[in-house]
């Protein structure tokens, strides 16, 4: 009676073992890696899945192909633990990255802050088959932000005016802004400030903004291109002391394409300023375009097509 | 395996014991919001599922509502009421989203308990001149409580596993081990926290299993028992025919 039954399920089992065999080849080789990544000729350009950084990867995306270039685009590949492994093993060519951000992640303990020493600690960082191209004035980094009312009565426009401010100051932030160097702790070493700290885990976005405009914190750690600080009128904090780490927008690209796609890249980084990577952002928050559309009309606007 | 080591060594420093991120510090608001959400989900849900069990009546409403309202992603409906209610009012926020997930358990324990009791029972207690209200308290609910009782554990074990989002409005609780390591991968600091989140889903499900022990009437645990010999009895020659 149990022989019959078991017969179909033998079959299967054989059926699914030999497909396994197929797809895994000779079992040595990453079944889902593309067979030989860079034969083609096509550059992969990737992003994070965060919607600037896709407009920045956009952009080189739309020049490369201008250039004759195939391309082939994979956004919203999660944060760094998810794509520094493709970049590593040549399965991403070309990425937007953030400096500061990029350098701590390789280099935890990392105490460079301003652009151009994060930018040549970063060179040494990267390993030998990733190059960063020259980076952009562009900045998209942790910034300090309170409202206009809370500016104009305590009369701060900087981190060092925080010191004279006779209340309490509360920051929130992301959870592990508790543990980064810019954090409580380097608002006490480099400007004297005590602050109480609330963990809020939007990374900036709309918990935080709205707790900073109903005063729930006194000041919050919003990205420097978020196109609502100047919408809600914050007022960002100057950080004469330089303890936020530059995060100046750099292409990270495969060494062997290095040479071949610098000019390119290097173009759009010249006119990427912060001002423009904010309006870029607008355009996607408020008029909801996509990047593509976006980055189409940016570059046309700034000669870098055709 | 060194990972767990970490994590154990993490665990047990004596740093953990000092400072307003120790861990007593985060295993009370963590208990603390587990503990007060549960009051508020079988404050409302208890009457409601009594309700429901005693009259039989609108049961189908009511699952349909609390099962929609769980089926919300915790998370989301965090981020909305936060935004619609101000950071300024978190714990209401967190306890709201607590409350949500844990009654459609509460409720279900209630209303099944007092439906789980035999029909002749009921109609006996009448017969002997009980009023409606003496049906409900003194042969209903002493009944239904085991099942209850397993309504709010598995509420309990739901919203102990969800508090870990309170720290995502900066409520602190375990889970802001969880987010603060993630960003900075420091896994010896995750896996800490995921075990003291275990270990309080652990402690707690241990508390009710024996609250439930202890609210099942005797006779009934009586009967239960004997029901299971004679079923475990019955069950043996049965098998014997099939060999």
């Amino acid at each position: 009676m149990s022989r019959i039954p078991n017969r179909p399920r033998l079959a299967l089992g054989a059926a699914a073992l030999a497909a396994a065999l197929t797809l895994t080849g000779c079992g040595a080789t990453d079944p889902l890696a593309p067979a030989d990544p860079g034969a083609t000729g096509t550059i992969v350009v990737g992003s994070q899945a965060y919607y600037s950084n896709e407009i920045v990867a956009e952009l080189y995306a739309q020049v490369l192909e201008d250039a004759g270039y195939d391309v082939e685009r994979r956004y919203q590949i999660g944060q760094r633990d998810a794509y520094i492994p493709a970049l590593e093993s040549g399965e991403v060519d070309v990425f937007p990255e953030y400096t500061g951000n990029l350098l701590q992640f390789l280099e935890p303990g990392t105490t460079s802050t301003d652009a151009a020493s994060v930018y040549s600690e970063l060179i040494d960082a990267l390993p030998d088959n990733l190059v960063p191209l020259a980076y952009a004035a562009a900045q998209d980094a942790d910034s300090y932000n309170i409202t206009l009312e809370f500016s104009n009565q305590y009369g701060v426009t900087s981190l060092a005016d925080l010191a004279g401010v006779p209340v309490p100051i509360i920051v929130g932030g992301n959870p592990e802004l508790a543990e980064r160097p810019y954090g409580p702790k380097g608002l006490l070493e480099y400007y004297g400030v005590e602050v109480e700290f609330v963990a809020i885990g939007d990374s900036g976005g709309p918990l935080t903004k709205q707790a900073i405009s109903d005063g729930t914190i006194t000041m919050g750690d919003v990205y420097s291109a978020d196109p609502d600080i100047a919408t809600s009128d914050f007022v960002t904090l100057d950080d004469p002391e330089g303890m936020f780490l530059a995060q100046n927008l750099v292409p990270i690209v495969s060494a062997d394409l290095a040479d071949d796609i610098r000019a390119l890249l290097d173009a759009v980084s010249e006119k990427l300023t912060t001002d423009e990577l904010v309006s870029l952002n607008l355009r996607s928050t408020s008029e909801q375009l996509s990047s593509a559309a976006i980055a189409t009309a940016w570059l046309t606007a700034m000669g870098l097509l055709g | 395996m060194n990972l767990f080591v970490d994590a154990l060594a993490w665990l047990f420093s004596l740093d953990r014991l000092i400072g307003g991120n120790s861990i007593p510090q985060r295993v009370l608001e963590h208990a603390g919001y587990t503990v007060l959400s549960l009051i508020v989900s079988a404050v409302i849900a208890i009457p409601v599922g009594f309700a429901i069990g005693h009259f039989r009546r609108g049961r189908e409403v009511t699952v349909a509502l609390s099962g929609a309202a769980r089926a919300l992603p915790s998370l989301g409906l965090l981020t909305v009421l936060a935004l619609m209610l101000g950071l300024g009012a978190a714990p209401a926020v967190a306890v709201i989203v607590f409350v949500v997930l844990g009654t459609p358990s509460v409720l279900a324990g209630a209303y099944s308990g007092i439906e789980s009791v035999d029909p002749a029972t009921v109609k006996a207690a009448r017969a002997m001149g009980m009023t409606e209200w003496q049906v409900l308290w003194k042969v209903e609910v002493p009944l239904g409580l085991p099942l209850l009782v397993g309504g709010l554990r598995s509420a309990a074990l739901q919203i102990v596993a969800t508090a870990t989002l309170a720290a995502y409005i900066g409520l602190g609780g375990l889970g802001s081990y969880i987010f603060t390591a993630i960003p900075l991968r420091q896994y010896d600091v995750m896996l800490g926290g995921a075990i003291l989140i275990m270990v309080l889903a652990i402690v707690i499900d241990a508390l009710f299993a024996g609250l439930g022990r202890l609210v099942t009437p005797r006779g009934v645990r009586h009967r239960r028992r004997e029901s299971e010999r004679s079923l475990a009895l019955s069950a043996r020659p049965a098998r014997g025919t099939t060999l």
